[in-house]
Formats: C-alpha cells, sequence, structure tokens
C-alpha cells in the first residue's frame, strides 16, 4: 500500500476492484465503514467486480465487469478523465512525467508498441524513453501541447477506449459504468481524494501488473497519490506477504527490492553489478569503488535515491559475509549466487522445471500448492518427481499427503490427467510441525507496511517449531558439515556469517536478526538510525536497508521500533507514528511531497490534510543551528530534507524515480510489456480482440500453447477466489469445525440463466471441465450472477471457491486442478481470475 | 434497571459470521456440520448447538439488479416473552435488564416453548432433552462485558447497550439511510410484539431479510399462562408419558396460532 489501513477513512470515494474487501479483509473494511460515518468525509464506496459479493452488498455501486477486462475498464475512465478535464492540473503537471517529451521513434500500432519481436515474443524498449535535449536533460512542455508529450500521447492512445466500446468488451451496464466514472473521478477536484484497493482480481491475469499500472495512471491523472485518504492499496490477503516480498520472496530480488544478479557481464563482479542497477551509472567513468564514490559524492543526473545502491547492496554482503568481505575480495560479491539470465525462477517455472525432472528437493513452508498452485494436477504430478520433500506446516495438508490414495482420486475418468497410487511414487517426504503464530514471537510487516511485532502467547502445541528454530538448526547443521572444508567453492558457506542463537543454544534470539537486518555500525555494534547513514565502504552492516531505522539504542540497550505500542495521533489522521514501526524509516504515506502544492508549504485548495511542509525556520540537523530550512510535518517526508527551493528537486516528490516524478508513462524497462497499459484478452478467452489485433498479451510467455482452452469447447469464463470463512488454502480454517461447519463443502456459483440452460438445481452436483482437468462440486445457483452481454453476444461466467482439498473437516474437489500454467509478463503471477471451461450436471 | 439490549445494523453488516464463531467460543457449543444446500447462509435456522445465525437473502432489485440482505438471528429476548408463559414449568425468566433467561435445571423437554416462540427460536437439544437458545451472554453482561458476538463486530454492526438510548441512535441511522439511497429503511424491535429486547435497522422492509413483518403470538398463550399451567401443570408429565398425546396437543396449538393474532405491529 501507498497509504496504509487506517488512512481509509480519510478517502472520499474508495473504489474496490479485482478485491472482495469485506470478506478477505473485514478489519480494513472497518476503517472505510468510519470514513462513512465521518460528516467531513462521507465516505463512497464503489465495487466493480464479475460477481455480486458481501463487499457488493455493502457498497454505494456495485458495477459488474468480465474477469479479465479492468485494463479496458480503466482505459474507459482515463479518457473520461482527460476528455471532461477532470484531472488535477496542477498535480499532473508538476508532478507527473506528463510534460516529459518522448523520443519520436516511439510508436503504438494494432495493439503493439514499438520494438516487438514476435519470434521472442518480447519487446525491444530502446523507443520507449525520454527526449533529452544536447545538455542532456529530459525535454518537457509544461503546456502539454506537444504531441509528443507523455499527456499527448496518453490521450491518443486512450482515445480508442469510449465508453461503448469499453462495455461491450466488459459487459458493464453502460448506465452503472457512468455511475462509477462520474463518482470516481469527482475525486480529481483538488478538495477530495479517493484511494483504490485491489487483491489477486487485478494481479493474477497475464495482464497483472498493467492493470495495476492502470490504477497508476488513474491516481496520478487525479492527483491522488501521496496524501491522506488517497492511494493505490494493494491489500495483501497473508499478513506478512508484505514482509516476505521486502524479503525477497521474488525470484529477482535481493532483500529491499535490488535486483539479484545473473550469470552474465551486467552482474559479472560488485563494479559491474553496481554501475547496472544505479540509474544514470552506465556510460560513467569509473572502474573501481573509490572512483564511484567520487562520482556519487558530485551527484549523478537522473539517478533518483536508487543512486545510494553500492550502499545498500555492500552494507548486505557485509551483513552475510562479516569479516570475509571486504573492499578488496568486492565485498565477497563472488559468493552470492547468480541466476541464469535465461531461466524464469517464479512458481510456475519452478513447477514446469520440477515437471521435468529438474529438481531434486523442495521445501514447502506454510505453502500448499497442491491446492494453491495453478494447474494443480500438473503441479501434483510435479512432485512426485522430487527426491524429496519436506513440508512445514500447522497440519498434514494436501501437498504433505499428496502421495496418498486419496489425492489421486478424480471425479471424472480422464486419461489427460495422471492417476498414481502411493507406490508409484518415490519421493521421500519429511513433515515438520510448525509453531502457529500465536505460539513464536517476531514481526509480521501487515499490507501498509507496518512491521509489528507479536509476542507469543502460548506454548507450541507438542514438538512443533517456530519456523526461526527450524533455519537456525538447519543453517547450524549445514555449516558444520563443511566447517573443515578448505575449498574455495565452499567459502560461502563456510564464511557465512550464523549466529543468531539465544542464550541456551536451544532456541534463537529473533532480536539478533532484527539487529543485523535493521542495521549496526561494524565498529561499535550500535544500530544504524536510517538507511541514509548506510555506508559502501564495509563500515555498516544491514540485511534490509528498507528496515534500515527500526531499531535505535536508549539507556544502554536495543529499541526494536516495531514493538512500540503508543496510541497518540497529534494529526487525526491515523498515522499513529508511535505505534509499531513502518518501512521506510516510519513513512506511513509515501510520496507525502504530493500533500502540498509545488511551493512545499500550502494545502492545496480546500484541503486540510497536509502530511509534510518545507519549514524555512528551522534547521534540518540539530548539529548545524545556523543552516535553516527543512521538510517537517506530521509524517515523515518523502523527501531529502534539506532539498529546499533553491534547489531544482524540489518539484519532483518520487525520489526513488530517476526523473523524479510519477510516471504516467513507464519508461525502458519498468515493463515489459509496454509503457501504457493496453487491454488485452485473457490467454483464454470467449470473444476475438475488439480494440486492438492482438488476441493476448504478446510479451507474456506461453508455457503449454497445447492446454489452450477454445471457446467452441469451453464457452463459460471461470474465475475463482475466497470467501471470508476460509483462509488461503483451507488448511488452517478447514481443520477447525466452527468454521467448517460455516463453509463445509466445495461450490460453484452460477446465474439462474446458466442453471436453466444446463438444467442444474441450486444445491445439486455439477462437474466442472478445462483442457487441465475436471472437478465436482455443488451448485450456488445464485442471482448474484448474470450472464454478460460482451461483444454483442451473451457470455456466461461461474466461480468457484480454490479453498477446498480432500483433508480436514470441510472437504471438496481442488478448483485449481482446472485453471492454466500461464502468467503475467512481468511477474509470471498465474492468471488464476480468467480461464475458459464447461459445466454439466454430474 | 433499563433494558441493555443489542442494537444490529444491516446496513453495516458483511455477514462475515464472526458473530455466529464468537457464539459458538463463549458458549462452547459444538459445531454442527451440516451439507451446503446452495445457499452461503450454510444454517438454514438456529439449532441446539448453534445459538445465532445470519440470514441471508438474495432479492430482486430493479435498480441495482440484486440485493444481498443480511440479518443477524436469535433470540429476540421479547419484553414480554411468549416462551415465559408457554413453558410449564418456569424455566424461563426474564432478568430485570430485558434478557429471557431460560434455566436448563429446571427444563424438561416437552418443547412447549418451541411452539410457542413466534420467532421459532428455542431449540430442542437431543442429546440431553433440553431447550437451548442466545442467553444475551446474561453471564457476561452480569460481569460488565458486553455479549460476546456484540465485542466481535468488526465493522460495528452490532452495538449493546441502554435499549432507550440505542433507539435514538437508531432513529438518527434511519433517518440518514432513508435519505441516502435506502428509502425504505426502517427500525425493527421497537414495537413488534409490544417490544423486543433486540433491535435491528434494516435498509429495507423486514420481509426482505426473512424476519416477520408482524410477529405474532396467539390468544391461547395466555390462557394457557393463566389456565392450563396453574391448574393443571401437574398433568404435563404425564403428558409427556404419552408422546402421542403430546404430540397432538403441542400440533394442535400450532394450528391455532394460525387463526388468532393477538399482538404485533411493525412501526
Ligand atoms: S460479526 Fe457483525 S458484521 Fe459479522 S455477521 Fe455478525 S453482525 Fe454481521
Ligand atoms: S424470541 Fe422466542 S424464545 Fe426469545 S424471548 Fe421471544 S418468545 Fe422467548
Ligand atoms: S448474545 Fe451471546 S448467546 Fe446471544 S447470540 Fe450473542 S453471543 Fe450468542
Amino acid at each position: 500500500m501507498t497509504n496504509h489501513m487506517i488512512d481509509l477513512k480519510n478517502t472520499n470515494v474508495a473504489l474496490i476492484m479485482g478485491s472482495n474487501m469485506a470478506e478477505n479483509h473485514p478489519i480494513g473494511m472497518k476503517w472505510l465503514t468510519k470514513g462513512r460515518l465521518d460528516p467531513k468525509r462521507q465516505t463512497k464506496i464503489i465495487h466493480v467486480d464479475p460477481r455480486f459479493t458481501r463487499t457488493s452488498a455493502v457498497a454505494d455501486i456495485y458495477c459488474p465487469m468480465r474477469s479479465g477486462t479492468d485494463i479496458a475498464f480503466l482505459g474507459g475512465m482515463i479518457k473520461y478523465i482527460l476528455d471532461n478535464e477532470l484531472y488535477h492540473k496542477d498535480y499532473v503537471v508538476n508532478y507527473t512525467n506528463a510534460a516529459f517529451l518522448i523520443r519520436d521513434d516511439f510508436d503504438f500500432q494494432d495493439g503493439l508498441f514499438s520494438g516487438y519481436d514476435a519470434a521472442k515474443r518480447s519487446y525491444d524498449n530502446t523507443s520507449w524513453d525520454y527526449k533529452y535535449d544536447e545538455a542532456g536533460n529530459i525535454m518537457q512542455d509544461p503546456t502539454l501541447q506537444d504531441p509528443r508529450c507523455v499527456f499527448q500521447l496518453m490521450k491518443k492512445h486512450y482515445s480508442r477506449y469510449d465508453i461503448d466500446t469499453v462495455c461491450s468488451i466488459t459487459g458493464s451496464p453502460k448506465k452503472k459504468y457512468l455511475e462509477v466514472l462520474k463518482l470516481y473521478c469527482s475525486t480529481g477536484a483538488p478538495d477530495k481524494t479517493g484511494c483504490i484497493n485491489y487483491a489477486m482480481g487485478i494481479t493474477q491475469h497475464t495482464v497483472g501488473s498493467q492493470n495495476v499500472k492502470s490504477f497508476a495512471v488513474v491516481q496520478l491523472l487525479l492527483g491522488n497519490i501521496g496524501r491522506a485518504g488517497g492511494g493505490i492499496n494493494a491489500l495483501r490477503g497473508e499478513n506478512n506477504v508484505q514482509g516476505a516480498t521486502d524479503m525477497a520472496l521474488l525470484f529477482q530480488y535481493l532483500p529491499g527490492y535490488i535486483d539479484s544478479p545473473t550469470a552474465s557481464d551486467k552482474y559479472k563482479d560488485l563494479i559491474s553489478y553496481i554501475r547496472t542497477t544505479t540509474p544514470g551509472a552506465a556510460k560513467l567513468p569509473f572502474t573501481n569503488l573509490a572512483e564511484f564514490r567520487a562520482i556519487a559524492a558530485a551527484g549523478i543526473k537522473y539517478s533518483g535515491w536508487r543512486a545510494n545502491t553500492s550502499k545498500w547492496i555492500v552494507s548486505l554482503l557485509k551483513g552475510w559475509y562479516g569479516d570475509a568481505a571486504t573492499e578488496a575480495n568486492d565485498f565477497a560479491y563472488h559468493y552470492i549466487p547468480k541466476r541464469n539470465d535465461t531461466k524464469n525462477y517464479s512458481h510456475i517455472a519452478l513447477f514446469e522445471a520440477m515437471h521435468k525432472g529438474e529438481i531434486d528437493g523442495l521445501f514447502i513452508n506454510g505453502s500448499n500448492p497442491v491446492v494453491g498452485g495453478p494447474s494443480a494436477n500438473k503441479e501434483q504430478t510435479a512432485l512426485t518427481k522430487l527426491k524429496w520433500m519436506v513440508s512445514i506446516d500447522l497440519w498434514l495438508n494436501e501437498s504433505a499427503e499428496f502421495w496418498s490414495h486419496t489425492a489421486w482420486e478424480r471425479a471424472v475418468d480422464n486419461e489427460k490427467v495422471s492417476r498414481l497410487t502411493p507406490k508409484d511414487i518415490n519421493t521421500e517426504v519429511f513433515f515438520l510441525p510448525a509453531a502457529a503464530v500465536y505460539e513464536k514471537e517476531g514481526t509480521a510487516a501487515q499490507t501498509g507496511r507496518w512491521v509489528q511485532f507479536r509476542w507469543k502467547g502460548a506454548d507450541p502445541v507438542g514438538e512443533s517449531k517456530a519456523d526461526l528454530w527450524i533455519y537456525n538448526e538447519l543453517a547450524k547443521k549445514i555449516k558444520a558439515l563443511y566447517k573443515d572444508s578448505k575449498r574455495p567453492e565452499d567459502e560461502p558457506i563456510t564464511k557465512l556469517t550464523w549466529g543468531y542463537d539465544g542464550h541456551d543454544e536451544e532456541e534463537p534470539d529473533i532480536l539478533k536478526v532484527a539487529n543485523e537486518l535493521c542495521g549496526f555500525n561494524v565498529a561499535t555494534g550500535r544500530p544504524v538510525e536510517g538507511f541514509a547513514q548506510l555506508k559502501d565502504d564495509g563500515s555498516t552492516v544491514c540485511g534490509n536497508w528498507v528496515y534500515c531505522g527500526a531499531t535505535t539504542w536508549k539507556d544502554d540497550k536495543m529499541i526494536y521500533k516495531p514493538q512500540l505500542r503508543k496510541k497518540d495521533d497529534p494529526s487525526g489522521l491515523g498515522l499513529f507514528p508511535n505505534w509499531s514501526w513502518c518501512w521506510p524509516v516510519n513513512r506511513r504515506i509515501v510520496y507525502n511531497r504530493c500533500s502540498v502544492q509545488p511551493d512545499g508549504v500550502t494545502p492545496w485548495p480546500g484541503d486540510s490534510d497536509r502530511l509534510v511542509w518545507w519549514d524555512p525556520t528551522k534547521p534540518a540537523d540539530a548539529a548545524k543551528p545556523d543552516v535553516l530550512g527543512t521538510w517537517a510535518g506530521w509524517d515523515v517526508p518523502d523527501f531529502i530534507k534539506t532539498t529546499g527551493p533553491d534547489k531544482p528537486a524540489f518539484k519532483d516528490p518520487f525520489i526513488m524515480r530517476p526523473e523524479g516524478k510519477g510516471c504516467l508513462f513507464g519508461t525502458r524497462a519498468s515493463f515489459k510489456d509496454g509503457p501504457f497499459p493496453e487491454h488485452y484478452e485473457p490467454w483464454e478467452s470467449p470473444i476475438a480482440p475488439i480494440i486492438n489485433k492482438q488476441a493476448m498479451n504478446p510479451a507474456t510467455k506461453v508455457w503449454e500453447p497445447d492446454k489452450q482452452g477454445k471457446a467452441e469447447e469451453y464457452p463459460i469464463i471461470a474465475t475463482t477466489y475466497r470467501v471470508t470463512e476460509h483462509w488461503q488454502t483451507g488448511a488452517l480454517t478447514r481443520n477447525l469445525p466452527w468454521l467448517a461447519e460455516l463453509m463445509p463443502n466445495m461450490f460453484v456459483e452460477l446465474s439462474e440463466e446458466l442453471a436453466r440452460d444446463k438444467g442444474i438445481k441450486n444445491g445439486s452436483k455439477v462437474i466442472v471441465s478445462t483442457t487441465r482437468g475436471d472437478i465436482e462440486a455443488l451448485a450456488c445457483v445464485t442471482k448474484r450472477f448474470k450472464p454478460f452481454k460482451v461483444a454483442g453476444k451473451e457470455v456466461h461466467q461461474i466461480g468457484m471457491l480454490w479453498q477446498f482439498g480432500f483433508k480436514g473437516y470441510a472437504t471438496g474437489d481442488i478448483a485449481n486442478r482446472l485453471t492454466p500454467h500461464i502468467g503475467d509478463a512481468n511477474t509470471m503471477c498465474p492468471e488464476y481470475k480468467a480461464f475458459l471451461c464447461d459445466i454439466r450436471r454430474a | 434497571m433499563a433494558n441493555m439490549t443489542n442494537l444490529y445494523d444491516s446496513s453495516k453488516c458483511t455477514a462475515c459470521r464472526a458473530c455466529q464463531v464468537a457464539c459458538k467460543n463463549w458458549n462452547q457449543l459444538p459445531a454442527s456440520i451440516k451439507p451446503f444446500k446452495g445457499n452461503y447462509q450454510t444454517h438454514e435456522d438456529t439449532d441446539g448447538d448453534t445459538f445465532t445465525i445470519v440470514l441471508m437473502n438474495e432479492v430482486d432489485n430493479a435498480a441495482s439488479g440484486v440485493d444481498w440482505n443480511f440479518a443477524k438471528f436469535q433470540c429476540m429476548h421479547c419484553l414480554d416473552a411468549a416462551c415465559v408463559k408457554a413453558c410449564p414449568k418456569g424455566a424461563y425468566t426474564k432478568t430485570e435488564w430485558g434478557a429471557t433467561i431460560h434455566d436448563p435445571e429446571k427444563c424438561i423437554g416437552c418443547q412447549y416453548c418451541t411452539y410457542a416462540c413466534p420467532f421459532g427460536v428455542p431449540k430442542h437439544r437431543k442429546r440431553e432433552d433440553k431447550i437451548t437458545k442466545c442467553t444475551l451472554c446474561a453471564d457476561r453482561v452480569t460481569a460488565g462485558l458486553a455479549p460476546a458476538c456484540a465485542t466481535t463486530c468488526a465493522p460495528g454492526a452490532l452495538k449493546f447497550g441502554d435499549r432507550d438510548q440505542l433507539i435514538e441512535e437508531a432513529r438518527d441511522r434511519v433517518n440518514y439511510l432513508q435519505a441516502n439511497g435506502f428509502p425504505n429503511a426502517t427500525i425493527y424491535g421497537i414495537n413488534e410484539l409490544g417490544g423486543l429486547n433486540k433491535l435491528y435497522i434494516l435498509t429495507d422492509s423486514p420481509d426482505k431479510f426473512g424476519l416477520p413483518v408482524n410477529p405474532k403470538t396467539y390468544g391461547t398463550i395466555n390462557f394457557w399462562q393463566n389456565w392450563v399451567q396453574p391448574y393443571f401443570g401437574w398433568l404435563i408429565p404425564v403428558a409427556l408419558g404419552a408422546s402421542a398425546v403430546s404430540f397432538i396437543t403441542t400440533r394442535l396449538m400450532a394450528d391455532k396460532h394460525q387463526e388468532h393474532p393477538v399482538e404485533g405491529g411493525h412501526e
């Protein structure tokens, strides 16, 4: 989230899209309820979704939309904003790249951006860039009239997204669509803010990243980023998903969202790494760290805050390899593994590789791919190709028992689906019982980036152990195995620092992990007070630069700020600066420079909720009391404190971006599939493309072309989702009788119209089939699903829970046996949310 | 002492059913897992182990396409309670703050109350041959706590407090709702059956929520309370011994209910 849960109470209009917020984020939803009751905000809620859910039931406007057509829906909104001049003009001109000119060779034709290579299904993005003048400055036209400026190119791009075309793609009733446009776009007024709350309904598509990018365009145009009650709010489905992502859950990152290196020239040594990852450094004259430091100190043009990447990577390496990391040996950069440049290591790719027998062993932690993975029949089969597998979970879930007889029972005999028995499977399976959240201590970084400490409430049951304990023991055992090795290739293990044991060596000390993660000075062992103090000379250690500043030293002991529990909220905006700690540097709303006008002081006309401001009367640094002028405010300024009106960057609120602006146009490598979001049909779609000539996202990888379902055979759209009564794959909740009774069986939701066509009775058994498999479920015939009118024809959509499996009190077939192995062009996030199926009576 | 109760606001409820689970947790009620029948509501009615459920009704609506109406359902703690009158053993009593309490020690499992209650709330728990129902968490309330269901409700759809004050709040809220897209918004529980010690803010008429518009008790109830119980109460165990007789009497009474409404009045 750019903002945070409590800030939802400050919004005028909330657009919930691709999320069933009331069901899946009930506690977050409560803050919207508060806004509704606040006479100052009178929050209105819009819900856009293929089906009417418990969120729709409490929304002010519900607008249906066919699964997989978000960009069409939002593209129409962008056009509506531009045509009716509803954008926040001062904000757009000053804080976005609307005025920037784009290279003349950038082009868009028939749904393809310039630089497309059909054979590789990928783009050469050279032309997706700004125009620079001779002095190396980006050319701009603040009047927004130049035909090559982002604003005009955007206008042209979305000119095709008129309301009738959009509704014929999305299937939304025109009247409802207009109601949504009118209400949401009213937040472009300078005294109003609107927030967009989304979840997996947005990301689990072949165009998932561009769906989110469309939100960014809308929110930047309406001036809703960096302000109280605004923002783009990713609602995380697991409490600590944010924390896991921060810690490099995604394969392309090291902790703190810095590049994980590949085995290529670009990353061959530390200097190459720094050259590649520091924006603006590619052609600068340096051959070693000392030269780079001198250049960086003088300032690198168009680099932004990422100019500090060298400090983050060196402090990370120093944490991992301690004394073995020195300037002379590249801070042991050569110890960290390098990815194969040509390979993808996402979930789908790993299971494809496993299915081919390329992977020997697998650790599964609190995850259940046999239920939750796409194309679950294939993923279950892939597990049989492993030599060994370790499942770490609270219960023996479906993945832990993928080898059992029940695991291979299928509703329908289908020769395309493997059916094995335990005697066919040689994978050795280990199960380690894990402690539940309340049985261990540690932090969880929630969706608003608040890192909150949780104290242990009860002892773990039986032999179950905290994950930290399990990994601490594992690492110690591995290090013991290598302890006598003198081989250089073993040094990544022998030289790895590992000292997290507590007093008795039995239990690890989690604060020792926190200390390394948040950073300390090598000489003193004392915390580094913020990432601005990190160094690239080996004098600081920091396991994750975004967590730097979460520790401090007071009265001779370390204070771990996630443990803070003070309830003061001087701004009244719900920032609660002393309740836990939030990355980065306790900044509750990022890009908050945007909450004031370009002069840095004046609130937006009619708005009273400034988050930060320029104060010319106070010093930025207490040690230099006569140097006056600093950024100050209710929130921690997302700005370099000393950047005053005399500096050119004074109006550049997006400090992580090289050009300092919010990007309506995403330059170069920002996205693999284009600088502007463009609607493409899902991989499996019931209609031919309407708005361009591309059948699907041209830049995404197709793993299994033969598994693409065709509308003639599979005419019905399917989507998957959760209900409030069950949690993720249901491993936790289907084992709890009180929750199992609330949703006892697997069901499929369908409209009364489709049920009539197919002769399906409410509550009766049905079979759903795709090219990947078949499942049996109970029918939930409901008024809450309605057929869509799409491209002039009636199209049906059904929905099913992906939370069932064969273990626990509440059981049922696994919906993911139906979903495809295809994902987003950028993230490879699977397209769980839109695929084709057929349904019949069982 | 003033009446204390829960105000339930259907415009805030998300049907998360946390109240249903909190109730089971506080009252240590076992799960009653029944097969899914095609409705999220899953439990068609309260049962011996389920004191409260959330009714979920899908209703056609010309403007929005469909409404999905939620209403938490449990004992209404009627101020003038039919169950109190029907019970031959005096198992039901009213607390001074308005809760209707059922004492299992006195209950003989005759089930007359199940027919007398205009909402069909009391349920027979076979394994103990006793009646069970929502207690308005009297044990918590007397200890100074709010009921378990009201404590857990995240969106604030349930609020426990002084009945008169809650009625004032409900009036304000209904005025607001009527002016903001819910012209039929109404309060349920002020006058129904002479007043329920449960209040509802409904965004539409009660029938759209699965609640009786004019709940009724029947003439026979007063007859029963004033005549049969005092003079023939000793007959009850005998009658129960002859279960066929019991069955017939209760059925007859249930039938009569259809004919003689004496109280009602939705506002
Ligand atoms: S806990 Fe509250 S919101 Fe949830 S179902 Fe019960 S009354 Fe409704
Ligand atoms: S709802 Fe039924 S059980 Fe509850 S007090 Fe009224 S009559 Fe008695
Ligand atoms: S008041 Fe107590 S007993 Fe009654 S429904 Fe609520 S939690 Fe259950």
